[in-house]
Order: C-alpha cells, then sequence, then structure tokens
C-alpha cells in the first residue's frame, strides 16, 4: 500500500488534516473517506506506506479519526513520519492474518497487545526500542528535539 | 570489526569511533531540504513547536519544484509561505521560476552536496545523492522542521547490501535498467530499512548521470540510501562544483553485509517496469504489444543532459507516433540550456515533442500531463502505483530515455534497436520484428 493511494498527489497542495481526510484512500476505494468512522483501526499488510515521503499521508489517517494502524511491515519513512507526528503504528504480522473486515478489536498502545473481541484472539506487537518510546513520552520528536537541545 | 561507507559516514555524523546495524543514533547533518509539498508541513511544524531560528541558513534548501511553475491558487499559497520563511531566516538556497529546478538535479549540479555528506531531505528521492558518495535519505515534513532548527536527525544505522554488476552491458543500457533489473530480482521491499552499496566493474563504467538514477530508485526497493563508492568519475563531477570540502570514505574490506549479490551486466536487457510497481520488471522488447498514448523524458531520475541526449540520439530524424503525446522536460535550467545549444531541442521539435520548463510535473501526476481513465504511459520517472500520473484506471511503464523515446516513435513500448538505431559498433540495423509505421497493436 503506497502513500500515492493513501492521499493522492493531486490532494497535495491541501495540508490540513480536515481537508485531506476527506480524500484518505480515495484512489483505493472511492467510498472510503465515507465509510471510514472515527475509532476505526486499519490493518494492513506488508510495507504500508511505502513511496513518497509526504506526512499528509499519517496526517490524512490521523484525520479521519483513526487511532491506530496495525500492519505486517511498514515502509521506512512512513514509519518515521508516525512516530513523529504521534500517530501510533504497531507492527504484529500474527494480528494482520487473525483479523477480518468489520472485526472489532482492543489495542493497548503502551503494552501493544491486541485483542480481536469478534474471534476472542489474543496477539502481541513487536515491542518499541527505548529511544522510540522517549520519542512517544516527549509528545513527538519537535519537542523531543527542543527538551534536548535546550538541555544541551 | 570493518565498516561499510555507509556506516562510516553515520558514525562521523553521530560523533562516535563506530556504529553498526540496528544502532539508534543522533546525527549532526550536513545539509538538509524541502519542497513545496513537504517543506510547507515542515514550516508549519518548527512555528508550532515554538522555533525562532535555524541551525544554519546556508545549509538548507527550500525547493518548490513539484507543482512549478505554479499549478493553481493552493499550491502558489504553499509557494508563498516557503518564501517568506526563506526571507524571515535568510535561506539562501531558495530558487523560484527561472531558477529552479527539479530538487535532486539541481542541488548536485549546484555543488550543494558532495562526496562525505549526510544529507535529508523530505522527499523519498533524496537518496539521489548515494551517487556522489553520500549518506542521503528522504525522511517526513516534521524531520526536515527538526532538522531546519537543530541541524539534528535520528537514524536507525541501516544493514547495508551490497550489489556487484560485473560484465559489459549492452547497447544502450544505463544506469536505468541496472536498476530496474535490480528492483525486478529483490522486489519493493528487497531492501526494507537497508543501505545498498552499488559497486563492481560494470558500475565503474558508468556515468554519473546513469549513477544518479540508480541512486535516485534505492527508494523503489525500500532502502533507506543506495550509495556508489566515489570514484575518478565521481572526483571529476565535484572538482570545482561542491562547494565544501569532500571527505571519501571506503567500505572496509571485513565489513559486514547482510546480503550480497552478484549479477552479470551483459545479461540485463533493456527493461521497463509494469504498473503498477517498480519490481514488475520485464525487457522492454518483449512488449511491443502494449500501446502508449504518452511518453514523458524527464524527472529527478532522467532528466539531465545524457538523458536529453539518448532522446535525441533515437528521435533524430524519426518522428513521435501521431497517436503519441511526448513530453521532454529538462530538470534544470542548466540543462535546459545546454540542450538548446546542442540543438537538441530542434531534434525534440522536428520529431513534434514538446519541451517544457524544469518541473517535477506529471511524474507525481500534478501537471503539465496528466492521464485521463485507461491511458498508457512510458516515462523515465521512477513510480508508476496505480493513479500516480492521473486517473486511477491509466497505466504507467517505466523505463530509461532509449525505450521511452523508441517506444514514443513506435506507438508502442519499443527499443532503439526496434525503430531502426543501429547499435554503436553494429554492422546492419536491427529493425526486425516491429510493426509498420503507423500500425499499432491492438490493446
Amino acid at each position: 500500500m503506497d502513500t500515492d493511494q493513501i492521499i493522492a498527489a493531486r490532494y497535495l497542495n491541501m495540508k490540513t488534516a480536515e481537508e485531506l481526510a476527506c480524500h484518505l484512500m480515495e484512489d483505493c476505494d472511492a467510498e472510503f473517506p465515507q465509510k471510514v468512522k472515527a475509532g476505526d483501526i486499519m490493518v494492513a499488510r506488508e510495507n504500508f506506506g511505502c513511496g513518497s515521503s509526504r506526512e499528509h499521508a499519517p496526517i490524512a489517517i490521523k484525520g479521519a479519526g483513526v487511532p491506530v494502524v496495525i500492519a505486517k511491515s511498514f515502509a521506512r519513512i512512513f514509519y518515521r513520519n508516525a512516530f513523529n507526528t504521534g500517530l501510533p503504528i504497531l507492527v504484529a504480522p500474527e494480528a494482520v492474518d487473525g483479523i477480518s473486515e468489520g472485526d472489532e478489536l482492543e489495542v493497548d498502545l503502551e503494552t501493544g497487545s491486541i485483542r480481536n473481541l469478534t474471534t476472542g484472539k489474543d496477539y502481541q506487537a513487536e515491542a518499541l526500542p527505548p529511544f522510540m518510546r522517549e520519542l512517544v513520552a516527549a509528545g513527538g520528536l519537535l519537542p523531543y528535539l527542543k527538551k534536548s537541545t535546550s538541555e544541551r | 570489526m570493518g565498516m561499510t561507507i555507509t556506516e562510516k559516514l553515520l558514525a562521523r555524523a553521530a560523533g562516535k569511533e563506530a556504529v553498526s546495524a540496528g544502532e539508534l543514533i543522533m546525527a549532526k547533518v550536513d545539509f538538509c531540504l524541502g519542497n513545496d509539498i513537504t517543506a510547507p508541513v515542515a514550516i508549519d511544524e518548527f512555528e508550532k513547536a515554538g522555533f525562532d531560528s535555524v541551525f544554519d541558513p546556508a545549509r538548507i534548501a527550500l525547493i518548490p519544484d513539484h507543482f512549478t511553475p505554479n499549478k493553481d491558487i493552493k499550491s502558489a499559497t504553499l509557494v508563498k509561505q516557503m518564501r517568506e520563511f526563506a526571507r524571515r531566516f535568510h535561506i539562501e538556497h531558495f530558487y523560484e521560476v527561472g531558477r529552479v529546478g527539479v530538487e535532486h538535479a539541481l542541488l548536485p549540479e549546484l555543488g550543494l552536496v558532495g562526496p562525505g555528506d549526510v544529507v535529508v531531505g523530505a522527499d523519498s528521492h533524496t537518496c539521489t545523492y548515494g551517487a556522489l558518495g553520500a549518506f542521503a535519505t528522504g525522511v517526513g515534513s516534521t524531520d526536515l522542521a527538526g532538522a531546519m532548527a537543530t541541524g539534528r536527525v535520528w537514524f536507525r544505522v541501516p544493514a547495508s547490501v551490497k550489489f556487484e554488476f560485473s560484465g559489459a552491458p549492452g547497447p544502450f543500457l544505463t544506469g536505468k535498467d541496472f536498476i530496474l533489473y535490480l528492483i525486478g530480482e529483490i522486489g519493493v521491499d528487497g531492501a526494507l530499512y537497508e543501505a545498498m552499496e552499488f559497486t563492481g566493474p560494470a558500475i565503474a563504467g558508468l556515468s554519473m548521470d546513469s549513477r544518479f538514477s540508480m541512486a535516485n530508485m534505492a527508494i523503489e526497493a525500500g532502502a533507506k540510501n543506495g550509495i556508489f563508492a566515489a570514484d575518478a568519475t565521481t572526483k571529476a563531477y565535484v572538482k570545482g562544483r561542491f562547494r565544501r570540502e569532500s571527505l571519501y570514505a571506503y567500505s572496509d574490506t571485513d565489513a559486514v553485509y547482510a546480503r550480497v549479490y552478484a549479477w552479470d551486466a551483459s545479461r540485463i536487457p533493456l527493461m521497463v517496469a509494469k504498473p503498477h510497481l517498480p519490481g514488475n520488471a520485464a525487457a522492454a522488447a518483449d512488449l511491443n504489444d502494449i500501446a502508449v498514448d504518452q511518453v514523458v523524458i524527464g524527472s529527478c531520475t532522467n532528466g539531465r543532459i545524457e538523458d536529453l541526449r539518448q532522446a535525441a540520439e533515437v528521435l533524430r530524424g524519426r518522428k513521435v507516433h501521431k497517436d503519441v503525446r511526448c513530453i521532454v522536460i529538462p530538470a534544470t535550467q542548466a540543462v535546459w540550456r545546454q540542450a538548446m545549444t546542442e540543438g537538441l531541442f530542434e531534434v525534440f521539435l522536428e520529431a513534434e515533442a514538446v519541451v517544457s520548463a524544469p518541473t517535477c510535473g506529471p511524474c507525481l501526476g500534478g501537471h503539465m500531463g496528466i492521464l485521463a481513465p485507461g491511458e498508457r504511459a512510458v516515462s523515465t520517472t521512477n513510480r508508476n502505483f496505480i493513479g500516480r500520473m492521473g486517473h486511477p484506471t491509466s497505466e504507467v511503464y517505466l523505463a530509461g530515455p532509449y525505450v521511452a523515446a523508441a517506444s514514443a516513435v513506435a506507438g508502442h513500448v519499443a527499443t532503439p534497436q526496434q525503430v531502426g538505431l543501429k547499435a554503436p559498433g553494429a554492422q546492419e540495423a536491427v529493425a526486425a520484428g516491429v510493426p509498420d509505421k503507423g500500425e499499432r497493436s491492438a490493446r
């Protein structure tokens, strides 16, 4: 799933979460922006967010009210953009195989535990490295850098 | 334990003796950049976080190239925001129409990035500068905001993968064919989070422009960066051009690689990547039944002077097929002028191709050549994702300039030989297997 499909380039003359959310995943499923509801979780396979570095992709996902993306793997720029902008993402290949569209999930972002309430199965996402946890705790990259720069 | 070039450059940037794959580091950047899509978001974040200075106004480039010349009011407003930010912080390297070019062609050309640099850009194709022996990687807008403010960025040190090319490449083969072949072999996540190191005797023979087009597409294999050790070709390119001091790093003989691939370049055909992934590799010669509506020759992958010379070599004395629109986009003002001086525009105009101002334009479906539903393009750009150049049902075939220009003439995917071009040193024209002029196969 590439970032051109998450948010097409023709909308990159916009930058607010509200505007971008209206076109989320449009080239993949034209009805998606109408269908997605706040609290819906996106579940994906390998290399989610590959291609362009556009931060508009995580911004649009957050704008649609999606609280977390679970995938088998993430493309590297999307991975860092998600952390830097405060979109929680979880790498959990087994969970992805055990989730079908419409299932209800309970996700603990602190521990990375994922419960599929529809099937009753539990999964565990990959643990975050300590540095990434620090970034998240600081509230994202810029507050982290601001704090560490002023401490020097 | 030895280190790879990538590890050496990152160790220096992190102020450490050594680093190894997997390690998380905070690194100093030598240069950072953003464009008209990513920089406005970075500027918003920079201001929101309350920063009031930049780390070094001479080491930041703001390049409005994607929608340039501004395609609508919204794009013009984004560039206005960049212009005001550049003025406020005295950012020297802000270029607009008349001076601007496609960022990854412009920065090396101006000598703003060079061997040994650690560069981050809020554009995924920032990896292009690896051709110069730099560590260069694409990041997001928030990373750029942090880099502009503090000159620092975090990295997870990538494992390195070595790609060795030996043998003598066949006629008309360029770096673009090497990289399309490579991605076809390993897949679009074949080097995810890793550093791609290009080496071997066949690489030594590649021009700088071919190396730029290879490093440019490292991201299409999921890689963090692509890198070439600097050699005489690199040194000749940066001489009198690079504005800072070059730092030449080379991988140690006992450096650790996650994997090593070795390929014989003499077996690589002229390549295309079929829709909708850069890894859908195929030989151009086998796709004569693919009719084409548009051909684009340009971009940060293939919009440099050598690319235009290659396209002109095919188009000289030939016409673009009556059902094809052929758009040539020199990547920078200097490339434009050089092409004009060499008479390449005369060739393009005679062939009935159009020449555009420097812009990313159609590559990302921005403007200057958007595809209608069901239309098909052969393009020298770097991505053929669904809807990349226009409507979601349109299609993009990626290729090098020789194949793109030959396809423009044939009206379907074709090689230069298939439109009657003699390979250098060949005794007779090889034109077999091509439908008669004007006739196109069914879609």
